[in-house]
């Protein structure tokens, strides 16, 4: 190994622990009594120093000795970390990396001058006033095994000349258990060896784990491959073969893939420093606080987020968290929180930066975002106020009254959405003035491999990826002609009671201009493209598949509907759609459109804490009803055959137990009539019945409804009395009449209700 | 022999072209292509490299020359770009030349249009003129409408 191999290797190796020196002691400062902690730092800095030493890096090796030397204090408990000594630790962990990097640049330290810091550091050598409390009394105290009087009052007796130690003199006094001693003994042992993880980790060279990551991408085509020709030869021994080749490869894949995985704590870990010094910087008293450390996500993805991510951090130090006297007046505690949350939701990653500062001004936005003509006035009046915290994401945009180092420069909230957006990810904010702010991000997982839908269009295939993948519509070809209509000339298809804006992939691809026929079967395609949905029509839906994504060449970058191009199983090339590029160009995602669904969202969340979320079905006759999801238990569909009759009652085998079923066109007939109907015992007609499974106090029944429609959340406030026996209201739920249904009053219509719990169970009891 | 360098000769519409021999990956027979819609024009399509996805450019296109005949099929000059590996389709595939860097003259003066730009200059062979094409110029796509590239579909 030659020297510069040697130089490189510690340069790697201090690199990564200057960077675990930050946490460490950033986390010291809050919990000075973390033994292992201390042990840690002082372990990375002795074997910084040591290692300067041997390779003749002198003024380096002067620094990391001095720190050295009031970190032995620490770690004896000579001397108790505080604020000046964490800032001066710092300092010097600031100028080794310094000196690092002047190495890594020139293999020389470089001119520098370092005594004012030497200085400071050997001044905080000198032990302050009071005497540090032993560190096994620590403990016990941090154990709520004795209380500080206590260990002081056994520190009296031991500096007055009594040899025994500490914990002799507490279990003696009985203040303490031999055992909480023993415990607190193990802790403190334990912090002395603590075993380190790398003793089962090594490091490997990121350039080979893209390498091996490529090479399973090319083994995950192979694998399509054979399993094709295996479906084809119909030979079993291949097909067995080819089956395990299959699950080896999924498995090797998912290995693989996490190989590169790493928690979101990796970059987090920086924070604590970033917020403290930032804090620090404009008289800010900031608590960080952390969720979901150890969620994981793509190396790639996780270096591509950690710039927005620090932006982010700092801005909400810097603009959101107020000054203390300012937040004791606003009746806040003088330290401002701010949590960052990391959490997986549908394949992807949220990452969420809550503050509890002042919040966004919205007139203020909208005034600045007039001033500096970014909107007209006319368009600022009119906006909502979740597009006017979507300003802030414009190029250009400060509302910071005065620009501060840190930040404020008008640069920013346009570079992190720009790079958020870049790895398919979406930014977005929330803030309550006087409240806080809280900005979520939404990242993919891994952005190498995903799964896909592979459709046909002009011959060619397309993958779309299945995030923006919503379901899938066939109409059939007498069908089409009718259920594709036209407003104005734009085809829109009524998807559960709502219209659907469709889109030709071939007329938008420009591969045909021949209008649609009119005798073929559809294939619509239903996406999501911010927060909008549209149906893409294809001429043939193939296969979900897993494809390896490989970006555009730069000749093809300015193609926005393209997300990139994936090999398929038989070797051909396939272009990944974009949907949101795809969506814009087709015009389904434009200003008004957003504009429109902006507003909806904001009063959405305004109103949030009202809404509830209904199950929609047809009742008899197709009238529309609803009851709220939060009573539903399951929704069933049993085949008539299923359906017994016991007295006058419609009774299922459900789960080991005999489940009442309640015709929903009786419930709702008037008592006369509807004793009518009982008297004669219902035969159920031709067909599966649909089913909505209740709990209500205890007691399971179910609920024969016509068909089952949409859940939607809904406000549901405007209300007008009933009109017929079982229904609570009729309300307008998505814009339409519906009847909400009184649950109780059905249970007593059908005589259920008054039944014991147990004889409802047992059908011949419900029916009495 | 002092200063020579080799070069990768192919023919356009009976023109000789050379690239240099050093930013040449590879040539290959004709391959399956996949269109890429509304791309710019001189865009074919991308083509499976084991495993590695190239865009093919269609150099007749490039160069403001005729369409290539139908039923001609294109051969593959893989050319490194800054932009990794990139496919020049072309007519024919010439032999490989030594020339002297006295043989060569930048282009004439009338050679007008933005072919210009990508012509570097002439070799004087013996027998005819080889035009020396730059490999990052005829890569890049300079902001080609959509528009222009759809129209043609």
């Amino acid at each position: 190994m030659s020297d510069s191999d040697i130089v490189q290797d510690f340069l790697v190796e201090s690199y990564e622990n200057l960077d675990r020196l930050d946490r460490e002691l950033v986390g010291l400062e809050k919990n000075p009594d973390d033994a292992a902690a201390l042990a840690s730092v002082f372990r990375t800095i002795h074997t910084i120093k040591g290692t300067c030493g041997f390779l003749g890096f002198n003024k380096l090796e002067a620094v990391a000795h001095v720190g050295e030397n009031l970190l032995t204090r620490l770690r004896d408990r000579q001397l108790i970390l505080n604020p000046e000594i964490t800032t001066a630790l710092l300092s010097m962990v600031d100028a080794v990396r310094q000196m690092l990097s002047q190495i890594e640049v020139s293999g020389q330290e470089g001119e520098r001058d370092d005594s004012i810091l030497i200085a400071t550091l050997t001044r905080l050598l000198q032990p302050p006033a009071t005497p540090a409390v032993p560190n096994i009394g620590d403990l016990l105290i941090q154990r709520a095994a004795v209380t500080q009087e206590e260990v002081h009052f056994a520190a009296k007796q031991q500096a007055e000349g009594d040899p025994r130690h500490l914990n002799e003199i507490l279990v003696e006094q009985g203040a303490v258990r031999p055992s909480d001693v023993v415990d607190a003994l193990h802790v403190q042992q334990s912090s002395r060896g603590a075993a380190t993880v790398s003793d089962s980790t090594i490091r490997v060279d990121v350039g080979l784990l893209d390498k091996l990551m490529n090479l399973v991408g090319e083994l995950v085509l192979a694998r399509n491959q054979v399993l094709q020709f295996a479906n084809r030869l119909k030979d079993p021994g291949f097909l067995a073969a080819s089956q395990r080749l299959n699950l080896i490869t999924t498995e090797l894949q998912a290995g693989v893939m996490k190989t590169r995985m790493q928690p979101i704590g990796n970059i987090w870990g920086q924070f604590p420093r970033t917020v403290r010094d930032v804090a620090l910087g404009c008289n800010k008293k900031v608590a960080i606080e952390m969720e979901g450390k150890e969620t994981e996500l793509d190396k790639t993805i996780i270096e591509a987020i950690k710039d927005p991510l620090t932006h982010l951090v700092r801005n909400s130090v810097d603009h959101g968290i107020e000054l203390p006297e300012a937040r004791v007046k606003a009746g806040k505690d003088q330290t401002g929180r701010l949590i960052l949350r990391a959490f997986h939701e549908g394949g992807q990653v949220n990452i969420e930066i809550t503050d509890d500062g002042a919040g966004l001004n919205v007139e203020r936005i909208r005034k600045k975002a007039i001033e500096r003509g970014m909107v007209t006035a006319e368009q600022g009046g009119r906006m909502t106020e979740r597009e006017i915290f979507n300003l802030i994401f414009l190029p250009g945009f400060s509302t910071a009254a005065k620009v501060t180092n840190v930040s404020g420069r008008g640069v920013g909230m346009d570079v992190v959405k720009t790079n958020v957006e870049r790895i398919g990810g979406t930014v977005d904010v929330q803030s309550t003035l006087g409240r806080g702010t809280t900005v979520r991000v939404k990242i993919p997982l891994t952005l190498a491999i995903i799964p896909a839908l592979v459709v046909t269009c002009g011959g060619d295939r397309y993958a779309i990826p299945q995030v923006s993948l919503l379901e899938l519509v066939r109409l059939e070809a007498e069908e089409a002609g009718k259920r594709i209509e036209l407003v104005h000339g734009s085809p829109v298809y009524r998807l559960r009671g709502r219209l659907l804006p469709l889109v030709y992939l071939n007329q938008e691809l420009k591969l045909t201009s021949e209008k649609p026929k009119e005798d073929e079967a559809v294939n619509i395609v239903v996406l999501q493209a911010d927060e909008r949905q549209f149906g893409l029509i294809v001429d043939e839906i193939n296969d979900t598949e897993e494809i390896v994504v490989k970006p555009l060449r730069k000749q093809l970058k300015t193609v926005k509907t393209f997300a990139g191009s994936s090999i398929m199983g038989d070797g051909k090339v396939a272009l990944i759609l974009d949907v949101l590029g795809l969506a814009q160009r087709a015009s389904v995602v434009t200003e008004t459109h957003d504009r429109a669904m902006a507003g909806k969202v904001a009063d959405a969340a305004v109103t949030s804490t009202q809404k509830q979320t209904f199950l929609l079905f047809a009742g008899p006759g197709d009238s529309r009803m609803a009851i709220p999801l939060s009573t539903l238990a399951r929704l069933e569909e049993f085949p008539v055959e299923q359906v017994e009759v016991s007295g006058s009652q419609w009774v299922t085998q459900y789960r080991g137990q005999i489940l009442p079923l309640i015709r929903l066109d009786v419930a709702l007939e008037e008592r006369r009539a509807r004793l009518r109907a009982l008297r004669i015992p219902p035969v159920p007609g031709s067909g599966p019945i649909q089913v909505l499974v209740l709990n209500h106090e205890g007691r399971s029944f179910g609920l024969v409804v016509e068909r089952i429609l949409d859940i939607v959340d809904d406000r549901a406030d405007v209300k007008v009395e009933a009109t017929r026996p079982a229904v609570l209201y009729s309300v307008v739920i998505g814009d339409r009449v519906t009847e909400l249904l009184d649950i109780p009053a059905i249970l007593r219509g059908a005589d259920l209700h008054g039944s014991p719990p147990s004889k409802a169970m047992n059908a011949a009891g419900a029916v009495n | 022999m002092a200063n020579t360098s080799q070069f990768c000769t192919f023919y356009l519409d009976k023109l000789l072209f050379g690239v240099e021999l050093k930013g040449v990956q590879e040539v290959i027979r004709s391959l399956d292509m996949t269109q890429v819609p509304l791309a710019p024009q001189v865009v074919s399509g991308l083509i499976n490299l084991r495993g590695q996805i190239v865009t093919a450019v269609d150099l007749r296109r490039r160069l403001e020359l005729a369409p290539r005949p139908a039923g001609m099929l294109a051969m593959n000059v893989v050319v490194r770009s800054e932009d990794g590996a990139v496919s020049l389709l072309v007519d024919e595939i010439g032999d490989v030349v030594e020339v002297e860097e006295s043989s060569f003259e930048p282009p004439p003066e009338t050679l007008r249009g933005s072919v210009r730009d990508m012509i570097l200059g002439i070799h004087k062979l013996n027998d005819r003129l080889m035009h020396v094409l730059d490999i990052e110029k005829a890569c890049q796509m300079t902001d080609v409408e959509e528009a222009t590239a759809g129209s043609s579909r």
